[in-house]
């Protein structure tokens, strides 16, 4: 049956009912508070039963409170369906071919009027009616592997994506751009660093802050950095392309292991832990930044390791975490807990025995440090030696969520704890390094003078 | 023979052809005649703490180059929740504008910068616009739908302003018919910009997102006067309440001018409601005489559609220039275009505005759409140009130009140049049309210039980072019951009063109709006086002195006070206000110390007269009864002021 009545419910779909209209009419309604004319708009599910969307003819939204309403006249009819124009990507012979995987999230999204949200559903083909900037770059193909929120993403669809883009590399393609939510692009980020391992091309992660319907929007400008950087650039890595400073100005490639998303709405929120980012890139420049990447082949060998254990955990620890909650997880079946301990790698005495029933069970413990930049340093301390005897491992500087996501694809290879603990402690691409560079922790603190003054040349 | 064309003579006729005559001169009638429609949209801050969606102070304001950071954006457009693009987005996206924002850390957080979503509406803010609302006998929604409404010129970061209704069709009465209000919304104020050359424009984001609210008209005025007599009406009438900010840019009007055949031109940022005559005046002839403009051009282009220009790129060497004139070809190696507009002879230098023509309507398009700075063309039919006519033989011989066609020269960086030709080629064919859909930038001398394409509803967007939120009966009940009185109300009382027209306008624009009315009743005065010392007295006041911050109104009653409580003289008022307003922490009592008052009693201020009166018949120059008079009233002045009422001295020394 077709929903005449998106979204309302309650006494708002009563009233709609009882005058017999319909959403998408135009309607005069007749209210205590006086007459309002406009489109009746599909309501948000989320929001109350006791008001009517109205759509005035000025463009403005407003809502009519249901009690107030005397009297309801449908005056017409239209529907409004959202598109954009949607057009064939044009094909150069000289230019690169690229080939964009939509996963959803916020760079490929539009508004859902009935729900008022964002949505990922905005076809990868639409995406050039919106940028056509993309056909200067490269030849564009595009692929919708699904439609999900970042948080929604996982094991089975990091498994899709290296399988797909192990695919693409057999074929040909020049470089790879996956369409991404900004959430937990970097847990798929180091997911495809390791099932993915030594492409000859680029694959790109890139996602947006500000969603695709607004003007600021920085997906245009990250769709358009990291198609440059797939057709382009000369770094055969799994790596995250966004913002650099929030000005649109260059964006910058982070290195798949090693990024993090670290603000909740900046559009310069990832960041390059522990070390130095990969290059910057503008629009017709890239940049690099390091000298140790590695670089673009012609050949066509990719080795793909699609394997993960779902049952892994990434217990981040507080002053009075108590040994029930490490029970639980062995209770559960879990085959491995990382850990993000405080300063160094600590967890307090009271887990220990905890640990220890852990271990003999079987499951793989790795301890990383919640201060995210920094090696674990168990040595250091008494409490530190303690643990590392009963076994629990070391993970360096390995930030937690990608020795999370490393630990679940080890797993998911074999149960040997040694082979385990090889595969974790070999590094793949710089999720573990031998050096923390001096300028690879770098938070500035505003207010000091000298950095007043970098703030105001410099765009952050 | 053909006689020679003479741009300024051409100017000339084509004023008189279209009837152009001053504001001073124009009649009820020549409006009417016209078809002249008007409305206003009335931007005016609230007077909050803070922002509308940030916890940002409001009302801080930074000087242009001073910051603590800068970013840099760019704006693309997108569809409507209609599934269109709005035409004015398309054409700010072919600007192509590096837009750059300079921030301070005292007024603006991420929020501004568009780096985190917004907080929930400042509820002060909506308290006060629901007033307005009410005052404005509006009918309140139900539920407040914030929307984003695009605005590509960068003057808001997000490139939307978040804006709601608050309140829809609603009426003011002016003194001869009622008004219409389509609608008033809340919204956040916008950026203030520091400037615009180039491909670069440079705003302070200190204003951006202070709370505002916008009252728009109907089109139901129909002279450039009750234009302003509606401006002034909205102005009294929000600051009856109050809760809104005065000064500097705390209120805008935009106003929207048609005329029959025309189109509706929104005139922003005007400044200042006295100007809203002239601008209106000069804008519906400016309509008049493109519409004419359109008649010729039917008459001599059939088919409208295949019309188009053509055009050249030359070097100096080709037209045998030996010196180019212009700055930026010489210094940056621009382009110079020689475009050829078929059938446009006598149209270029066609008068359209005082001291304008039809040409500048494209130079400033120029300037804004393809970023080429002025002087940025001319043309053949510039009087002032530096070409030669000779010059204008060369390109026209270049452009295969007919007799009737027009000629233009600009010059502009290369990758500006497709750009240029498209604006000059829209501009033109719109001329076919009539009135393009624009937004004008006025200028003090009453003409306006292009600003941008004027954009419709296919900006609006909900805003899918905030909730509806409801507002309730009992709400505006409580509103209901707290209403200042009605501006149309205190011009009636005022009239009754008596207080004369002057004081009038600055009693109800300061809001101290109140205040007023409270002294009326109170100390049982003559309203006439009482309206001179608020209406006049403080006027003139305020005008000679340096503004006194600390200064407040009530301070007028404290002093009405204190003469009634010393029976004091009414008009020592005139004496004290001055210092009161000069001092307005000092004790009511040092004030008559400081203008030198002593209190003489009534008796012995009158026992003076017999002897100043014997002393002036020894030495007054002109020996009559009126000088007499006079010259004692101005040596018992002084002392008398405050002691007694001026009238009945004069009597006393007249006898009469």
């Amino acid at each position: 049956m077709i929903d005449l009545f998106k979204g309302y419910k309650g006494a708002a779909l009563t009233v709609l009912k009882k005058f017999n209209v319909r959403v998408w009419s135009e309607a005069l309604i007749n209210t205590t508070r006086g007459k309002f004319k406009g489109i009746i708009l599909p309501r948000s599910e989320n929001d109350d039963s006791e008001h009517l969307v109205l759509k005035l003819v000025t463009g403005y939204n407003i809502g009519v409170t249901v009690k107030t309403i005397l009297d309801i006249r449908e005056l017409a009819y239209k529907e409004a369906h959202y598109k954009i124009p949607e057009k064939e990507f044009p094909v150069s012979e000289n230019k690169p071919n690229v080939k964009l995987f939509g996963t959803g999230g916020t760079i490929a999204s539009r508004l859902d009027y009935r729900t008022g949200a964002v949505i990922p559903t905005f076809s990868p083909g639409e995406l050039y009616g919106a940028v056509p900037e993309l056909a200067d770059i490269c030849n564009l193909s595009t692929e919708k592997l699904f439609a999900v929120f970042s948080e929604n993403m996982g094991p089975k669809q990091y498994l899709i994506l290296a399988k797909a883009i192990g695919e693409e590399i057999r074929k040909g393609i020049d470089g790879i751009v996956i369409g991404h939510g900004t959430d937990t692009m970097h847990h798929t980020a180091a997911a495809l660093s390791f099932m993915v391992q030594n492409p000859p091309v680029p694959i790109v992660m890139v996602g947006s802050q500000r969603s695709s319907d607004r003007p600021s929007s920085d997906a245009a400008l990250n769709l358009i950095h990291a198609a440059g950087a797939a057709a382009n650039s000369d770094i055969a890595e799994v790596m995250v392309c966004m913002f650099g400073p929030t000005s649109d100005e260059y964006a910058l490639l982070h290195r798949g292991t090693r990024v993090r998303k670290m603000h909740s709405s900046y559009r310069s929120t990832f960041r390059t832990i522990g070390d130095v980012p990969l290059a910057m890139i503008e629009r017709d420049k890239i940049t690099p930044l390091k000298k140790d990447y590695k670089r673009r082949r012609n050949d066509r060998h990719v080795d793909i390791y699609p394997y993960f254990e779902e049952k892994v955990a990434l217990l981040y620890y507080y002053p009075n975490m108590m040994p029930d909650m490490i029970d639980s997880v062995i209770d559960n079946g879990y085959r491995g807990i990382v850990i993000a301990g405080t300063g160094l790698g600590h967890v307090n005495e009271p887990l220990y025995p905890a640990l220890l029933r852990a271990l003999k069970a079987g499951v793989a413990v790795y301890m990383t440090v919640q201060t995210l930049w920094g090696y674990v340093h168990m040595f250091v301390y008494e409490t530190g030696r303690d643990m590392m005897s009963k076994g629990v491992i070391p993970a360096e500087n390995m930030l937690p969520e990608v020795a999370y996501v490393k630990l679940g694809w080890a797993l998911g290879q074999t149960d040997d704890p040694e082979k385990v603990k090889e595969l974790m402690l070999t590094p793949i691409n710089g999720e573990i390094t031998e050096r923390e560079p001096y300028n690879g922790y770098l938070i500035f603190q505003g207010g000091i003078p000298g950095i007043e003054a970098f703030l105001k040349k410099f765009h952050k | 023979m053909t006689k020679k064309f003479d741009p300024v003579e051409n100017c000339e006729i084509t004023r008189k052809e279209i009837g152009y005559i001053s504001l001073q001169e124009a009649t009820f009638q020549i409006y009417r005649d016209l078809g002249f429609k008007c409305g206003l949209e009335i931007h005016q801050q609230l007077k909050t703490a803070k922002k509308l969606f940030c916890r940002c102070p409001a009302g801080i304001y930074q000087e242009k180059d001073e910051y603590d950071a800068e970013i840099v954006r760019h704006m693309r457009p997108t569809l409507s929740e209609l599934g269109e693009y709005d035409g004015t987005a398309l054409m700010e996206f072919k600007t192509g504008k590096n837009i750059f924002y300079h921030i301070k850390n005292e007024t603006a957080c991420t929020y501004e910068v568009d780096d985190t979503p917004p907080f929930l509406i400042n509820r002060e803010a909506l308290e006060q616009a629901i007033e307005i609302s009410l005052l404005l006998q509006t009918n309140i929604v139900g539920e407040l739908h914030i929307t984003r409404k695009q605005y590509l010129d960068g003057s808001i970061p997000t490139g939307f302003q978040r804006t709601a209704i608050v309140g829809i069709e609603g009426k003011i009465p002016l003194q001869k018919k009622k008004v219409g209000i389509i609608q008033l919304s809340i919204e956040e104020d916008a950026c203030r910009e520091v400037s615009d050359i180039g491909h670069n424009r440079v705003y302070t984001t200190d204003r951006l997102g202070m709370p505002l609210i916008e009252i728009v008209t109907y089109p139901d005025l129909l002279t450039p006067f009750e234009a302003a007599e509606a401006g002034n009406y909205l102005r009294y009438l929000t600051r009856s309440t109050n809760k809104v900010r005065t000064g500097i840019g705390a209120a805008r009007e935009d106003v929207n001018v048609s005329i029959s055949g025309g189109t509706r031109v929104e005139i922003k940022g005007v400044a200042h409601i006295k100007w809203i005559p002239k601008l209106t005046h000069i804008e519906a002839f400016r309509q008049k005489a493109l519409l004419t403009i359109r008649d010729i051009l039917k008459k001599r282009v059939i088919d409208a559609d295949r019309w188009k220009i053509t055009w050249k790129i030359i070097s100096a060497k080709e037209v045998k220039i030996k010196e180019i004139p212009i700055e930026e070809v010489k210094i940056n190696g621009s382009k110079i275009v020689v475009v050829n507009l078929p059938e446009f002879k006598g149209i270029l230098s066609f008068f359209t505005q005082p001291g304008h023509v039809f040409a500048d309507e494209i130079s400033n398009r120029l300037k804004i759409i393809a970023c080429l700075e002025k002087p940025n063309m001319t043309h053949s039919e510039d009087a002032g140009t530096f070409f030669r006519e000779s010059d204008f033989n060369r390109f026209r011989k270049i452009l295969h130009s007919g007799d009737r066609d027009g000629q233009i020269v600009f010059w502009g960086p290369e990758e500006d140049v497709r750009t240029a030709l498209e604006t000059i080629e829209e501009r033109c064919k719109l001329a076919f049309t009539g009135v393009p859909n624009e937004t004008r930038k006025s200028l003090p001398d009453g003409t306006t210039i292009f600003e941008r394409v004027l954009p419709g509803p296919d900006r609006m967007y909900p805003d899918t980072d905030s909730a509806p939120i409801s507002i309730e009966d009992e709400e505006i009940k409580r509103f209901e019951k707290n209403l200042p009185i009605s501006v149309s109300r205190c011009m009636r009382k005022l009239k009754e009063w008596e207080v004369p027209e002057d004081g009038l306008d600055y009693i109800l624009k300061k809001n101290l109709f109140p205040l007023l009315e409270k002294i009326i009743h109170n100390f049982d005065l003559p309203p006439r006086f009482a309206g001179r010392v608020l209406g006049q007295w403080m006027r003139k006041i305020e005008r000679k002195f340096a503004p006194s911050p600390e200064f407040q109104y009530d301070r007028i009653y404290d002093m009405f006070a204190f003469v009634r409580r010393k029976k004091l003289d009414r008009e020592i008022m005139k004496k004290m206000l001055p210092e009161i307003y000069q001092n307005p922490n000092m004790e009511i009592d040092s004030v008559l110390l400081e203008i030198g008052f002593e209190k003489i009693a009534k008796k012995q201020i009158l026992a003076g007269i017999p002897l100043l009166r014997k002393k002036y018949r020894e030495i007054g120059k002109k020996q009559n009864a009126g000088a007499e008079a006079n010259w004692i009233m101005g040596e018992l002045r002084s002392s008398a002021v405050g002691n007694i009422d001026l009238h009945s001295l004069k009597q006393a020394i007249t006898g009469v």
